[in-house]
């Protein structure tokens, strides 16, 4: 138990999955390599498509059955992949807890909040019904549920998708997992309510000292709530690190795209948004080399002969990229916009 | 939910007026004279319009239906034109068959369908699945009056386990009755089982994609238990709203299986007093047959409402 504390939470080596889709077999997600302190925080960005959500739910073992994993996800040191479902369960939701998108739809519309909330605690903590309850009510005071005591009886559909957001955060946590993946947690949510939601969990994360991994197609969501990033195109990480050194270093032609083509305030009236040309490639047909290869501005043959390595460009920063030296001359990042 | 029930009752109410209405004109505009048809083609028209005077059948249609109306709500419903007794007790002796017929047929139906719709959406894909899918596909195409043949010939010819036909009432205790009922309720259910098992699989399937399987799965559920405790109520809206109309379906089923088993029941004497036209016992079991319908399809309204919390608000 001594050695816990510097060995990481969990460690994902050279993560690969492969899904079955409509357009045939597809590698959504290759290479992944990455490990979690406890207390640490990642962010994954990316646009949709890009294999974030598919890392996510490998690490939940919540692929489909058709999914084909390789690679290693260790948690403590004990390996996940191709763990038996049985064993996955006593894991989930426990250890491992996750917090969805769509907060309107990830709460079962027959079950009281109360119960959906105690669900957790009666399975992993053998908790009774009376137990159960008080821990629930307790919990839902917690993630800032008004009046929890006499609404735990409530179905979700009389709640706001805030509120029902501040539930599924509360059902995450009830057993203290030592990890949370927030799958876009604010992105169904009015702007307002995001901030706040952030706000709660970034608390939760730091008293609970969790680990915890973000997922957001949102640079900015990004840029205050993670210590560490990474970015991921056409199912590989193309640049990762501590989030300072990225926002002030973007190395990839595909993330300072990314943060180019953000929305700024003040801006022209009839300013048009910076866009990336083309579109996300279908995973299953992605392009030899280089994944952005077919997109990326400063693209030369050698991109699209093989998949670049890792290259590090500053103290755990890694970009996955042969035209650095063009790339990062321009000096993208939060510091020049 | 008081206020839920209280409107679905109104709306019922309504449903058995228009449906008496419907009942009584149509049955009205039929060809042929109950007096003529009793009395015989050479009878003399005297005669005939005296028994017609005497079944009130020379009264104005209004005032016709609404005697029919009181008589049903003060429980008189007349005599019947053939047998002379009243028609409230052949229909009640009818019953006495019907009923446990159309709840054993609805029993294995159900039983059937969502054995089989569980265990298809659970294995979708999958051997299973499309073995027990293919034989709903043929349970769809069967005629049941034919199935009911080859059960008869399996059944009581080869093996001899049961009856061909007749019913032997509930004298002898409850056994030797549901034997004889055994093989109409069997034929009766396997259409509406197949019918009822593709429903129930789609619509399993349908609320397993839903996202709050995957945050049940996401607090460590194992399948079986998101499919029990969290999917399979979900599920039971499309479910039981086929099932309330296939209970229609199974009463107008048992017109045609009654006669294939000979069995006296409520379908068999429609049957035989539409081709007597006693036109007075058919339109009483046929608003008999409606008012089953409508309130069965009224329970299925007020179950919605508690299996799903959602509907009481929807519906105010």
């Amino acid at each position: 138990m001594a050695e816990r504390s510097t060995m990481p939470l969990i460690e994902v080596d050279n993560l690969g999955v492969r899904l079955n889709t409509s357009r045939g077999p597809a590698q959504a997600v290759r290479g992944v390599s990455f490990s979690l302190k406890r207390g640490e925080t990642l962010g994954l960005v990316g646009e949709s498509g890009c294999g974030k959500s598919v890392t996510a739910m490998s690490l939940m073992g919540l692929l489909p059955d058709s999914a084909r994993v390789t690679g290693s996800i260790r948690l403590d040191g004990n390996e996940l992949a191709g763990l038996a479902d049985a064993d996955y369960c006593r894991l989930r939701g426990n250890r491992i807890s996750m917090i969805f998108q769509e907060p309107m739809t990830a709460l079962n519309p027959m079950h009281t909040i109360g119960n959906q909330v105690a669900e957790p605690l009666r399975r992993h903590k053998k908790y009774s019904a009376g137990q159960a309850r008080q821990e629930a009510i307790a919990l839902l005071d917690r993630v800032g549920l008004p009046d929890p005591a006499r609404r735990i009886d409530a179905y979700p559909h009389q709640f706001s998708g805030g509120q029902r957001q501040r539930i599924t955060i509360a059902m995450a946590l009830a057993c203290e997992p030592d990890l949370l993946i927030a799958d876009e947690p604010t992105t169904a949510l009015d702007v307002t309510i995001q901030g706040q939601i952030l706000d709660l969990i970034a608390d939760l994360v730091e008293e609970r000292g969790m680990s915890m991994i973000l997922i957001s197609h949102d640079l900015g969501v990004i840029a205050e709530n993670v210590q560490r990033m990474m970015v991921m195109y056409g199912g590989t990480v193309v640049e990762s690190g501590p989030t300072d050194e990225v926002f002030r270093r973007m190395g990839h032609p595909y993330t300072q795209g990314l943060f180019r083509a953000r929305p700024k305030l003040g801006a022209r009236k009839g300013t048009r948004l910076k866009t990336i040309s083309g579109t996300v490639p279908e995973l299953a047909d992605l392009p030899a080399g280089c994944t952005f290869s077919e997109r990326c501005p400063l693209v030369i043959d050698a991109c699209r002969a093989a998949l670049p390595p890792m290259a590090d460009v500053g103290p755990g920063h890694g970009v996955r990229c042969i035209r650095t030296d063009v790339s990062m001359a321009a000096n993208v990042g939060a510091l020049s916009a | 939910m008081s206020v839920f029930v209280l409107r679905r009752l109104l709306t019922l109410l309504a449903t058995l007026v228009g449906a008496s209405l419907i009942i009584f004109l149509v049955l009205d505009a039929l060809p042929g004279n109950a007096a003529q048809m009793l009395m015989g083609a050479d009878a003399s028209p005297d005669a005939v319009r005296a028994l017609t005077a005497k079944l009130g059948l020379d009264q104005p249609l209004a005032i016709r239906y609404l005697q029919w109306i009181k008589g049903l709500l003060i429980g008189d419903l007349g005599n019947s034109y053939v047998y002379g007794t009243p028609v409230a007790g052949l229909i009640a002796e009818r019953l006495v068959l019907t009923i446990p017929l159309a709840i054993m047929s609805m029993a294995i139906t159900v039983t059937l369908a969502l054995s089989a719709g569980i265990y298809t959406a659970a294995n979708h894909n999958k051997l299973g699945d499309v073995g027990v899918m293919s034989l709903t596909q043929v349970g769809i195409a069967l005629p049941n009056f034919w199935f009911a043949i080859l059960l008869v010939l399996l059944f009581a010819v080869r093996l001899q386990w049961l009856s061909a036909g007749g019913f032997a009432g509930w004298e002898d205790g409850v056994w030797p009755g549901v034997k004889s009922l055994l093989l109409p309720a069997v034929s009766l259910a396997v259409v509406q089982a197949a019918i009822l098992a593709r429903v129930t699989r789609s619509a399993v399937l349908e609320v397993l994609r839903e996202d709050f399987v995957r945050t049940a799965r996401a607090k460590g559920l194992g399948k079986r238990e998101v499919l029990w405790s969290h999917v399979l109520r979900n599920a039971m809206i499309p479910v039981m709203t086929v099932m309330g109309l296939q209970f229609a379906n199974l009463l107008a089923g048992t017109i045609v299986i009654e006669n294939v088993f000979y069995l006296p029941g409520l379908g068999r004497l429609i049957f035989q007093s539409i081709a007597n036209r006693d036109l007075i016992v058919v339109r009483n079991c046929v608003m008999l047959l409606a008012t089953m319908v409508v309130i069965v399809n009224f329970v299925v309204d007020v179950l919605y409402a508690l299996i799903d919390p959602r509907i009481k608000v929807h519906d105010l």
